[in-house]
């Protein structure tokens, strides 16, 4: 068996890191395009700064269409990027299939969100595993190393014992197993890295559990570098070191799991945790004019909004907001704690703000103590 | 506060739901009763595996083969007229029923989409299907709405399914639905793939409209946490039965059966301290081999003496006083009758 149980490696190092990844998608012309000569595109991506390292959870969230899947999909590198770079241990990569794809994709290893999709129906368990340990070289010489190597990955994933699952079919298990089954056969490379692209969001609330526990153990035992990505703001509190909040394309803020969480700076980070389930107001049908929502729209990516690209959900909006895109800020809280808000601008508020980033706090309710799970004990 | 209780819209009783025949049959869903009231969110909770989608394909008469509906009835109280058993009915009658009562939301549905054709051709279609004689101006204006209040700009209209994300695709769905202003909108767990800002503005809109336009919503989700915010009642699903339904609010601060206080359970907290979660141990009962008596035994930590052998029956427990409420425990012991 190759699989490295403990790589000598330090935690805390380097493996991936994406520089100014930026993604366009060109949309079809119109033909007043064609006359301005501008060329549309869906702004998926903008700058994007990211840093993966070994036996460490990075979270990335944000709201459904903000370009999560695609940061995912550009650091497997499976779409060409429109600029920026991606480092692996420092070193620029840009692959294109052939051999170069298949030593980086050993590297890192991308596991989809759909467990129903991701596995092909017609061939078993043993087949999905079997080929992913050939193709990356880690089946061993013997038929009995193979055997040995495809029951360790089973039972790295508590799929145990091994034989009960090795035969079956992707339809004769349930979407938890079948997503443990993913994550054997990203392992059967023995990556580095991997990037979960929304692992639980698709399974029970019972069984996302197991596989974030799974993934947690996974990247103690193997020193391994975790992207999560989730929309699911509270399980990247519960299960990651760190994490990243993306808006429209953009990172807004990041910082260690417990500050962003606890102590959100964004203004959309905010009004994400703001609209986590509140006991308090369980009333029967909660009043759907508490929350901003009227001007709850995600703003087009094709022609996003100049300056912040949430300034016109923002109640914060300054005039500095409209024109001039904010850099990331130190919040100063925490070590490595910023955000890409003008609000933590100084000179922008005292020229312009209608009050210090000290009272957006009080604006902003603090959320009460009380949680869903606490209560129902 | 507690919605008044109104006529009732949809009064399914006593429905059995197998897929298969005789001995082999798997028995998906067992005598579930449930009234939805007019312009009342009830939501369905539970576990996969429970029951869920096929008690909403039961009731829409869209069962796959070889499922089939084995008892019970499910009667329909159209705005005039007579009610009647929507099991009952014709093909022909089934087709025009479908359009103009109930529309449905299926799981996965974000993979339902036509490949081929653009959004905007999609949703105008389904315009079209319920407003034949609209024009296409008006059809035009009524997507980019749609598209808005599901929370999509409107230069998004021109984009193919594939070029937009999971999340997008889900929303475009539930556009569709509410193209046909049905009187039912049965809704598939729907959001799952949703941020809960998303989640929160969708079900927003969707109880305003309700209020505006007046139809009732049968929402089905595994996810408890915003159901319990958004929904007027609540009925937990467990190995095909309903083993608990009542109030919103009342499942929240006080749930009776051990299963939904599991449920409840299993979320990561965003508040307050941060803590192991221990979820809900064990795995939902296989339905070819259920267990006697409470199917939930096995993994009950209250179990005690009765619960191996005799099945609770679901109903007002002896001991509970106020809004109206049931629950099948023997922590919580029902008189018959
Ligand atoms: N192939 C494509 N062509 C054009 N636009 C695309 C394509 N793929 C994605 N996009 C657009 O890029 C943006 C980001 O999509 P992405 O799939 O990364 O979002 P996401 O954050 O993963 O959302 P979700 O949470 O809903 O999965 C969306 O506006 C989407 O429509
Ligand atoms: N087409 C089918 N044939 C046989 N069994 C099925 C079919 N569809 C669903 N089932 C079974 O019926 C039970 C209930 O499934 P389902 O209604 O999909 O549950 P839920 O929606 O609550 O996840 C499950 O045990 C499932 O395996
Ligand atoms: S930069 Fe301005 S518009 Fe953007 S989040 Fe901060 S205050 Fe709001
Ligand atoms: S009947 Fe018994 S086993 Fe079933 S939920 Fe109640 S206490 Fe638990
Ligand atoms: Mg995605
Ligand atoms: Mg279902």
């Amino acid at each position: 068996m190759t699989l490295s149980e403990s790589t000598a490696a330090p935690v805390g190092e380097v493996v991936l890191e994406a520089v100014g990844l930026t993604k366009h998608f060109p949309v079809r012309r119109r033909l007043s395009d064609l006359f301005s000569g501008t060329k549309a595109a869906v702004h998926a991506v903008d700058d994007v700064h990211l840093t993966l390292r070994r036996g460490r959870v990075t979270a990335l969230v944000g709201e459904s269409g903000s370009g999560k899947s695609t940061v995912a999909r550009l650091l497997a590198q499976l779409y060409p990027r429109t600029a920026g770079d991606i480092l692996l241990h420092g070193t620029s990569t840009k692959v294109h299939g052939g051999r170069r794809f298949r030593t980086y994709v050993k590297r890192v290893q991308l596991i989809f969100q759909d467990p129903f999709g991701s596995l092909n129906p017609v061939h078993t368990v043993r087949y999905h595993l079997t080929r992913a340990l050939k193709i990356h070289g880690n089946a061993g010489k013997t038929s009995a190393d193979l055997e040995a190597a495809l029951a360790n990955l089973l039972t790295r994933v508590s799929l145990t014992p091994p034989e009960r699952y090795i035969d079956k079919f992707p339809h004769e298990l349930s979407g938890g197993q079948r997503q443990r089954v993913a994550i054997a056969r990203a392992l059967g490379a023995d990556p580095e890295a991997l990037l979960a692209d929304e692992p639980v969001s698709m399974l029970d609330v019972s069984i996302r559990l197991g596989i974030l526990n799974l993934l947690k153990d996974l990247k103690d035992r193997l020193n391994l570098a975790i992207l999560y990505i989730t929309h699911d703001i509270a399980s990247a509190r519960y299960f990651a070191d760190e994490t990243m909040v993306m808006y429209a394309g953009r990172m807004v803020e990041g910082g260690d799991s417990e500050t962003v969480t606890q102590n959100p700076a964004h203004p959309y980070t905010r009004l994400l945790i703001e609209s986590a389930p509140d006991p308090d107001r369980i009333e029967g049908i909660a009043d759907p004019t508490v929350l901003d929502r009227g001007n709850g729209e995600p703003p087009s990516l094709i022609r996003p909004p100049a300056g912040c690209r949430f300034n016109p959900r923002c109640p914060h909006a300054m005039p500095r907001c409209k024109v001039d895109l904010p850099p990331r800020l130190e919040i100063g809280d925490r070590d490595g704690h910023w955000a890409a808000c003008w609000l933590y601008d100084a000179e922008t508020v005292a020229k312009e703000g209608i009050g210090s980033a000290a009272d957006v706090d009080s604006a902003i309710p603090t959320p009460p103590a009380l949680t869903l799970t606490e209560e129902a004990r | 506060m507690t919605r008044v209780l109104t006529r009732p819209l949809l009064e399914i009783k006593n429905l059995d739901v197998d897929y298969g025949l005789g001995d082999e049959a798997v028995k998906a869903v067992r005598d579930v009763s449930l009234t939805i009231h007019r312009g009342e969110v009830v939501g369905l909770a539970g576990e996969s595996g429970s029951g869920k989608s096929t008690l909403a394909y039961g009731v829409t008469r869209l069962l796959p083969p070889p499922g089939v509906v084995s008892n019970g009835s499910v009667v329909y109280h159209p705005p005039t007229g007579d009610p009647y058993d929507v099991l009952n009915l014709s093909h022909h009658e089934l087709r025009k029923y479908r359009w103009a009562e109930t529309s449905i939301v299926f799981q996965g549905a974000m993979n339902s989409l036509n490949p081929v054709h653009k959004v905007s051709v999609q949703l105008m279609d389904a315009i079209k299907a319920h407003e034949p004689t609209s024009s296409k101006a008006s059809r035009l204006a009524r997507a980019k709405e749609l598209l808005r209040l599901v929370g999509i700009a409107e230069d998004r209209l021109e984009a193919y399914p594939h070029q937009l994300s999971g999340g997008m695709r889900q929303r475009v769905m539930i556009g569709m639905a509410l193209a046909l202003e049905p009187q039912l909108v049965i809704m598939d767990e729907p959001t799952t793939a949703l941020d809960v800002v998303m989640q929160r503005q969708i079900l927003g809109q969707l109880v305003e409209l309700r209020e505006r336009l007046g139809f009732s919503v049968l929402f089905i989700t595994h996810d408890l946490s915003l159901l319990v915010e958004f929904s007027d009642r609540i009925a937990i699903m467990y190995g095909g039965r309903i083993v608990e339904e009542a109030p919103s609010a009342a499942i929240y601060r006080d749930p009776k059966h051990p299963y939904s206080e599991g449920l409840l359970r299993s979320f990561p907290a965003l508040r307050g301290a941060r803590r192991e979660l221990t979820g809900i141990p064990g795995s939902p009962p296989d339905l070819r081999g259920m267990p006697t008596g409470c199917s939930f035994h096995p993994r009950c930590p209250k179990a005690f003496e009765p619960c191996s052998t005799d099945l609770p029956i679901l109903g007002k427990p002896d001991d509970h006083v106020g809004e109206p409420r049931t629950v099948a425990c023997w922590l919580h012991p029902v008189t018959a009758g």
